[in-house]
């Protein structure tokens, strides 16, 4: 079996979903048609671009070349999981924070990776490194940049209580309990999720992308089992690691709240 | 032995409050009264170390920086005019049920309200329950935010009955309160807060 090939007339058509999607959008008064057609040709930009310098870097066999694609694509989750944020730290700490999580968090999950049958051959090859590597940033991405929001409006919402029990002589990490296991719970939702409807409801992209490209379904699910047994840990990982960091940022060496270190 | 005892704080000061120094012996209550938003309930929270401030603090000669903060709100409890509550059910505010009951009854309580949820009950029975939740851990420092200000006059007499048995007992006391007649009859000296400086004066 051979690959689909998306022909111009395929492009065209997409495009023409992306309209009527703006239009229906207006029709209902959702006010997001502009929001649609933003993100259409943002998404089409970036992964034309994309495309043409994978296919400049999988042509190269240089490890210093994959690892600046990977630091390019750490920049652009830093930049998006702390420009998701509507409560903000001064001196965007929030930034520096999505950063280091997404960064270990990713890391730890692509290491462990490389140690089974998804290390690629030759080590650090760009076509199999960049992709599992990204897919693994993006989910880190999602799960820090929700920790990070759970975890930034439930301190400012719940300030009274939490220094309630910070003002009964409980630790800033006893105090901070409650908003940090619910932060770390509504990262891991998504990736929860995903694995239950898993091979049920949805095929996930890199088993359909395999199945398009002619794999055989049992090796498909084998490697998608595989991937997202090191996705969920990488989120896992790059969430605890944001809320402690959060938690520590917010609180001083004396376990005193401050919420001081917000931007006002 | 104790050079010092009791509270003493020495040029205590934050971004609006201070310098302030003063000096409350063991079974003392100090007032401090003040107009609104002269930084009264800041200076309680400086004393409990809730804020980042300058200056020192000692309770019976041991320095407030000597040891862990929670340790020393542990000791040094503050009480806020408006309690927050981590939990929707009373009974997890309380670590000893068993002594929460005897000091529910004290001040006027049912033990049944440990069974309650918290939005369940009036401002005054929060404001109670609140106090009984900080007076399990036996602080030996009560900071007191308006701790009667949503009660009747029978339920203030049972409070101010049973805060009176913990000062005989040698519990300081730093009450800041709108109540002239409660600050007359349950302290034992009186300052007013001006300027973010405590100037002693005598009872209003």
């Amino acid at each position: 079996m051979t690959p689909a090939l998306i022909t111009p007339v395929d492009l065209l058509i997409a495009a023409a979903v992306i309209l009527a999607c703006a239009v229906i959008s207006r029709v209902l008064a959702l006010n997001a048609g502009r929001a649609i057609v933003i993100a259409a040709l943002r998404m089409t930009v970036q992964l034309l671009l994309i495309g043409n310098v994978l296919l400049f870097v999988f042509g190269q066999t240089s490890i210093l070349l994959t690892f600046a694609v990977l630091v390019v694509i750490l920049c652009a989750a830093t930049f998006e999981a702390g420009n998701r944020q509507t409560t903000r730290m001064a001196r965007r700490w929030h930034f520096s924070i999505a950063g280091f999580s997404i960064l270990c968090g990713a890391a730890l999950a692509t290491s462990t990776g490389f140690f089974t049958s998804l290390c690629p051959h030759p080590l650090f090859a760009a076509r199999a490194t960049i992709p599992m590597a990204g897919l693994i940033i993006g989910n880190v991405m999602n799960a820090t940049s929700l920790t990070l929001n759970s975890l930034l409006s439930s301190v400012t919402r719940e300030r009274g209580a939490i220094e309630a029990r910070i003002s009964l002589g409980a630790t800033r990490l006893k105090a901070l309990e409650d908003p940090i296991l619910k932060a770390l719970r509504t990262a891991l939702i998504p990736t929860l999720n995903q694995m239950s409807a898993a091979g049920l409801v949805t095929l996930p992209g890199i088993m359909t992308g395999q199945l398009l490209a002619g794999m055989s379904p049992v090796s498909a699910s084998r490697y998608q089992i595989v991937l997202m047994s090191l996705v969920i840990f990488g989120n896992l990982a790059g969430a605890t690691i944001a809320a402690t960091l959060t938690t520590l940022h917010l609180t001083d060496h004396r376990g005193r709240l401050r919420l001081d270190r917000l931007r006002p | 032995m104790s050079t010092q005892p009791g509270l003493v704080a020495t040029d205590l000061r934050s971004s609006r409050v201070g310098p302030v120094t003063l000096h409350v012996r063991p079974g003392e209550c100090l007032a401090i009264t003040g107009p609104s938003g002269s930084g009264k309930s800041l200076l309680l929270r400086l004393l409990a170390d809730l804020d980042p401030h300058t200056g020192r603090v000692t309770l019976d000669d041991t320095d407030a920086q000597s040891i862990p903060g929670h340790v020393w709100r542990e000791r040094v409890a503050y009480f806020p005019a408006e309690p927050g509550w981590w939990s929707e059910q009373a009974c997890d505010h309380v670590a000893d049920t068993g002594a929460a009951r005897t000091l529910l009854g004290s001040v006027g309580l049912s033990e049944r309200m440990l069974s309650s949820k918290i939005h369940t009950l009036s401002t005054g029975e929060r404001q109670r329950l609140a106090l009984v939740r900080g007076l399990l851990h036996k602080p030996k420092v009560l900071l007191l935010d308006e701790p009667t200000s949503a009660l009747d006059p029978d339920s203030t007499a049972l409070v101010e009955q049973m805060l009176a048995g913990l000062k005989r007992d040698g519990t300081i006391f730093i009450l800041v309160s709108h109540n002239a007649a409660q600050t007359r009859r349950f302290a034992d000296r009186h300052f007013t807060l001006r300027d973010g400086r405590l100037e002693e004066g005598d009872a209003p």
